[in-house]
């Protein structure tokens, strides 16, 4: 009897193993077949790299590309990527999701990298701060140098300025770009001009004008402000914090140097935070989920609420919803913090990034250079994607005219986002900085809470800095 | 001796694919979990630190994780006393009692158990919207409402995710309770009726002890259920907020994962882990009875 339990048990161990053992060479297969295209890109070059393709390289080359579907669509992705194969003749193999960090997350963590990822920072699910955290982004430093395919300039000419020298491309300071700037978006405080030119209230230039507003708006039982979540806050409070103090405040700000939040200009922005919150509609807190946040947005369309920090895409996000009558978008920039001051308006923009891991790189960074040219920022405007290239506000239309102009009517723009830290447990960004915001709101806590909070998450997260 | 042998292999290979799928999807990735648990990594990363227990000392320093836990822990209670009473009250009404229209409060009942959690967060977020909500709207009939009740603001929002849950969880236990106590023999209520038993002396005198092995089982289901379904209510009605006040212990590990740090919310799969197994240990333990017979 016992015997045959040993023997039962044997069996069981052999099938596990075996089992286990047609799993690894199933891997195995698998990375062989991945790495087969390159070597054949290799030994084409070496034999018959001819001087009139300058793609001959990449013969046979089939790169994959892995791009967040957002409010623009995928469409756009896909002319583009047929677009880059006729001009170059690399093969790509497109992955477009909502929810791209569950389609290609698995196979990244199983060592299978994509060779283009097209997905910002800022999300939920965090996947490209990983990626930076972790330090495994390529360096495309030199991207910027490249022609763009298919034209005879370099990508650098192209871009338009500021937008590779942010922490957002250079995520480690040392002057050296991981992520290419792509489709930006100017953010501000949305409003509806219809209510303001009817009330004969005009839009303010300095917070003093702002509280003034608001005192005269809950005469009539409209409340000043709401806000959609409050990961909204990040674009506003770079905004603030750049007008309160200009771009040597921001840059300490977003580096956490020591004392930084004991400084007069972090006092500013801490104020006109808590007074915002004291002129927020009330029941905005209990909207700011992913879930409800549309009704917070309901706000301003239904003249409850006048400002909201958002983005362009808000026109087409709220597109199919119900109005106020004489509702039209309208967008400031910031007030500024004292008259005379400036104003800012944050720029706020996507990533596309080559995984370190990512086994055709060149052919990617080619792909990269290509999503500059003239052919690609025009199918991606079409579905209102605004490449940062030079000379792309001409070419606008519609609401997009009037929300890209913002800069051309005295706004500044500001740029960058909070320094890179090693992972802190329970300590995160939004977590630490901006949901409080929603305890402002509502009563839950003060102002000094607030600040206290934010001055210890920054400790630890200097201590952190990468 | 020949025969007996044949019978074994049979039933090796029949209990084998399972056994090995049960081990290689089930045990190995818990197995990963703890050890994972002892290393600091992020998701993607290719490389790991061993670090002890440093993860779990850092954890029970953690402010944000205690308040999770309170948070489930709350959860765990409070959803199952109401649902349990409920589930009971609504079993022996729909198996004792001749009401009309039984078989359509059976089915309406069980109604919100087939509904996926995103429907009902969807449903739930009409009942609470502050203006013009539901609830509101029916409360608004009584006292004046220029000041809204922000269900799901900070101090309401446990509240409403536990009348949501309550609401969901009803039905199916509903619906176990009724089948154990539809096999109850009518003999035993009718001879307690001679002896001049009431309805509640009936139900806490033979309901009650004969339906006992059920009870005990759902009890555990309770527990692992609402921790659970927890985390699925956090993440499609309140996504946490808000500032943290829903937060709870699942969704706390899955926003950690996120912000990079899988190893520790692989320790706080451990702590879970232990707690609803020990719970749920403790339950049994305590509710442990001589199984009568009927």
């Amino acid at each position: 009897m016992k015997l045959k339990r040993a023997l039962a048990l044997m069996l069981a161990g052999v099938m596990v193993t075996a089992s286990l053992a047609g799993c690894g060479g199933g891997a195995d297969t698998g990375s062989g077949d991945t790495a087969a295209p390159e070597t054949n890109a290799e030994e084409t070059a070496d034999t018959d790299a001819s001087a009139d393709d300058p793609y001959a390289a990449y013969a046979g080359t089939t790169i994959s590309v892995a791009a967040i579907e957002t409010a623009y669509g995928s469409d756009m992705w896909t002319k583009v990527c047929e677009a880059f194969t006729a001009e170059t003749g690399i093969e790509v193999q497109l992955t477009t999701d909502k929810n791209l960090e569950d389609v290609i997350g698995p196979s990244m963590q199983g060592g299978e990298y994509p060779d283009v990822v097209h997905l910002a920072t800022g999300r939920e699910a965090g996947l490209t701060e990983q990626f930076i955290k972790d330090n495994l982004i390529a360096d495309i430093t030199d991207v910027l140098s490249m022609t763009v395919p298919g034209e005879d300039v370099k990508v650098s000419d192209k871009i338009a300025g500021g937008f590779t020298e942010t922490s957002l491309t250079n995520p480690y300071n040392d002057g050296k770009t991981y992520l290419a700037p792509m489709f930006y978006s100017p953010c501000g405080l949305f409003y509806n001009a219809g209510l303001l030119e009817e009330k004969g209230w005009t839009v303010p230039t300095t917070w003093d004008e702002m509280w003034e507003l608001g005192d005269k708006a809950a005469e009539e039982g409209i409340s000043l402000f709401t806000y959609p979540t409050t990961g909204y806050f990040d674009a506003f409070f770079y905004a603030l914090m750049y007008s309160a103090g200009g771009p040597e405040f921001f840059e300490a700000a977003t580096h956490y140097e020591e004392g930084v939040w004991d400084t007069e200009e972090a006092k500013t922005c801490f104020d006109i935070v808590t007074k915002l919150a004291s002129y927020t509609n009330p029941v905005t807190p209990a909207q700011a989920n992913d879930q409800d946040f549309t009704q917070n947005q309901q706000l301003v369309l239904d003249n409850k609420a006048i400002f909201m920090p958002n983005g362009t895409w808000i026109v087409g996000e709220m597109a199919e919803a119900p109005r106020a009558d004489g509702f039209e978008w309208g967008m400031t920039a910031l007030p500024a913090v004292s008259e005379g001051g400036d104003q800012y308006s944050y720029t706020w923009f996507e990533q596309c990034w080559v995984p370190a891991g990512a086994t055709n790189q060149d052919a990617a960074k080619l792909f990269i250079s290509f999503l500059y040219s003239d052919t690609a920022c025009q199918l991606f405007a079409e579905a209102g994607a605004v490449q940062p290239v030079l000379g792309i506000s001409d070419t606008l239309t519609g609401d997009n005219q009037l929300f890209y102009s913002i800069y051309d009517n005295g706004a500044k723009a500001a740029m960058g986002n909070f320094a890179a830290f090693n992972a802190i447990p329970g300590i995160e960004v939004r977590k630490s900085f901006f949901d409080p915001v929603n305890s402002l709101v509502s009563g839950g806590i003060t102002e000094q809470d607030w600040i206290d909070g934010v001055k210890a998450a920054s400790d630890q997260m200097r201590a952190n800095l990468k | 001796m020949r025969k007996n042998r044949g019978r074994s292999l049979f039933l090796l290979l029949c209990v084998g694919p399972a056994a090995i799928l049960f081990f290689i999807f089930m045990i190995l990735p818990t197995l990963n979990v703890f050890r994972m648990s002892l290393f600091q990594r992020g998701a993607y990363s290719p490389t790991e630190t061993f670090v002890g227990l440093q993860n779990f000392r850092q954890l029970f320093a953690d402010a944000n994780f205690i308040r999770s836990m309170q948070n489930m822990i709350l959860l765990v209670v409070i959803v199952t006393i109401f649902t349990f009473g409920f589930a009971l009250i609504f079993a022996a009404i729909l198996t004792r009692e001749k009401i009309k229209g039984q078989n359509f409060f059976r089915v309406v009942f069980y109604i919100p158990n087939i509904l996926s959690v995103v429907v009902i967060a969807g449903i739930f977020s009409a009942i609470y919207k502050p203006e013009n909500g539901m609830l509101n709207s029916i409360i608004g009939l009584f006292r004046d409402m220029t000041n809204p009740i922000l269900w799901k603001g900070e101090s309401l929002v446990m509240v409403s995710l536990i009348m949501a849950m309550i609401w969901q969880a009803v039905g199916y236990y509903m619906v176990m309770y009724m089948a154990s106590m539809s096999s109850v023999p009518q003999s035993l209520y009718e001879s307690a009726g001679l002896d001049g038993a009431g309805r509640l002396t009936q139900f806490f005198q033979i309901t009650i002890p004969l339906i006992w092995t059920n009870i005990r089982t759902t009890l555990t289901f309770f527990i692992i259920s609402t921790i659970n379904m927890a985390f699925l209510f956090v993440k499609a009605m309140t996504s946490g907020g808000p500032n943290g006040a829903s937060e709870v212990a699942l969704s706390y590990m899955y926003g950690q994962k996120d912000a990079g740090l899988y190893g520790y919310s692989m320790a706080i799969g451990v702590v879970i882990f232990l707690f609803s197994f020990a719970l749920s240990a403790l339950v049994n333990r305590a509710t442990e009875r001589e199984p009568l017979e009927f």
